[in-house]
């Protein structure tokens, strides 16, 4: 068996989460959940913000945390749903939901893969309160599997499949999870990278460049693609 | 003659198993790296893969929720004999993929690229992709399954022969920190390289060498074995770990496969592995029973063949006795 992680903070929150819980959360803390959550990407997204659907459910009333993820899970003959693993989906293509979707939600967590730009979580993220959490290695199904403890309902499964309907979940000791940007838009993610990017110049030094070229947003390897 | 009863619940068996566990020799690739890893964050990230794992097998649920886009590999003996014919073949593992799919449960990964689709059952047009192979000599059949992210760190460009090295060598770093930033490409990963071919030939060889060799197997030809080396110890030198954070573990293992090309171009393509590196492939006999096992075996020397004809080995033995 592996052996278990040490060495981080780790903490505990129960959602709904409260402006005070996020407030002390700095970047690179390990964290868990309890309580209730829901799944929502760019199907809900289109579906509410998109199309004009009302939602499905009471928010942020039953729940304040968003998770971007579609489960391993299927639909029983007797209509019980089976949660096998839970893994996120990349959140940076969703950026450009998030002002509308945290006004009309209320969120105060987004979870999801590889976060987003510093610049969004300022532009998008503070005004809101809100903070982004990271899954771990993409992913722990596994252990994020284990964290369910139950479906509470599953809204527009007919209308967009497995992979993109909106999930309820009751969860406790959910997680890991990281914190990637806090309550001032500080981001592990580009803090860390700022860090690796430091190297690149000495790593390509001696290299020559291919004969053909291609068009290109960007050739500055410090930058990034989303 | 082998039933196609029996292969279909094979093929589920291998959905099951490439699902839930994970390879020895990619284990032992990741648990290698953790001990070397000196970045905490990126340490963090393996051993908590590491827990998942084994969370993973203990639960019989999915290591990842992405399904990927699952596929086949089959190989099958030129003296192999199956009822149902080739469709019937592949009819089976249609079927096993929609029944694995809802008994694993998998994630429903499969839509149409246009209508977005989804038949909740990783079917489709073109889905699940069922690609070919044959062997001399032997009447069994092969069936690998790999469930395979699809999003990041996979890239082709073409290079021309005076490019040389320095050309790989860039290419390959340029997929790898690209891809590599906020972890989009899920590194630490068995890194695959096509070289050659035409442009799908290449992607294809790439993919391949990605998904179905296993950590330690060295290209024959020992020139590219050395740069498959080469490029890992590289990769590992960005200064990026799992995650994106800072670190050294990038690329569990690299692996170089080549076609004869046009003469004038050296078309790279570059396909990073899952940190959940879902493959299990199992070997069908004669008789219709099961082997399982994790590594795909399956760029054989048949494969790699240079010549119009092909003397098995043992032929050769015979000749020469």
């Amino acid at each position: 068996m592996a052996e278990p992680v040490t060495g981080f903070k780790t903490v505990r929150l129960t959602v709904p989460v409260t402006d005070e819980d996020l407030a002390g959360l700095a970047i690179g803390t390990i964290v868990y959940l309890d309580g209730v959550i829901y799944t929502g990407r760019e199907g809900v997204y289109q579906r509410v913000l998109g199309d004009g659907h009302p939602l499905p459910l009471d928010l942020p009333a039953v729940s304040n945390v968003n998770f971007h993820c579609s489960p391993a899970a299927s639909v029983d003959d007797d209509g019980s749903y089976r949660v096998g693993g839970v893994t996120a989906t990349a959140s940076f293509r969703f950026a450009k939901w998030m002002t509308e979707w945290f006004r009309l939600s209320g969120a105060k967590i987004i979870i999801g893969k590889g976060g987003m730009s510093e610049a969004h979580y300022r532009e998008l993220f503070l005004p809101a309160g809100a903070i982004y959490l990271t899954t771990v290695g993409y992913g722990t199904g596994a252990l994020l599997g284990r964290g369910i403890r139950g479906v509470r309902a599953v809204h527009w499964l007919e209308e967009l499949g497995n992979a993109q309907a909106m999930w309820v979940f009751e969860v406790e000791n959910f997680g890991p999870f990281i914190v990637d940007s806090d309550l001032e838009g500080n981001s592990l993610f580009e803090q860390q990278a700022r860090l690796v990017n430091a190297n690149l110049e000495n790593l390509y030094s001696g290299l020559r460049p291919p004969a053909l070229s291609r068009y290109g947003e960007t050739d500055d390897r410090k930058d990034e693609l989303i | 003659m082998i039933e196609l009863n029996q292969i279909e619940e094979a093929a589920c068996r291998i959905m099951a198993n490439a699902a839930i566990d994970i390879p020895d020799d990619y284990r032992q690739g990741i648990e290698t790296m953790v001990n070397s890893e000196s970045g905490d964050l990126s340490c963090f990230v393996l051993k908590t893969m590491l827990e998942n794992w084994d969370a993973a097998t203990a639960d019989r649920r999915p290591m990842c929720a992405d399904s990927g886009l699952p596929r086949f590999y089959v190989k099958v003996g030129d003296n192999a004999r199956f009822s149902g014919g080739f469709t019937g073949l592949e009819r089976a593992l249609r079927s096993a993929t929609a029944r694995a799919t809802h008994d694993i449960p998998l994630r429903p990964n499969r839509v149409h690229p246009l209508w977005r689709t989804d038949h909740n059952n990783n079917v489709g047009i073109n889905a699940p992709e069922i690609e070919w192979s044959f062997e001399p000599d032997v009447d069994w059949i092969d069936i690998t399954t790999v469930h395979k992210g699809g999003l990041f760190g996979t890239d082709y460009r073409m290079l021309f022969p005076g490019d040389g090295v320095d050309g790989i060598k860039r290419f390959f770093l340029d997929t790898l920190v690209a891809f590599g930033k906020r972890g989009l490409a899920c590194q630490p990963a068995i890194v695959g390289i096509g070289l050659g071919g035409s442009k799908d030939t290449c992607m294809v060889l790439g993919k391949q060498a990605a998904c179905l060799r296993t950590v330690g197997d060295r290209n024959p030809d020992p020139k590219i074995a050395a740069l498959e080396l080469e490029l890992q110890e590289i990769g590992n030198s960005i200064g990026m770990g799992a995650m994106g954070f800072v670190g050294k573990s990038m690329v569990a293992d690299c692996h170089i496969e080549v076609g004869y090309t046009h003469t004038g171009g050296m078309p790279m393509s570059v396909h990073t592995f899952c940190l959940s590196s879902r493959r299990a492939t199992v070997r069908i006999a004669a008789d219709g029973s099961a082997a399982y096992r994790t590594d795909p075996q399956w760029f054989t020397p048949y494969m790699r063949r240079e010549t119009v004809s092909w003397q098995s080995p043992s032929q050769d033995s015979r000749q020469s006795g």
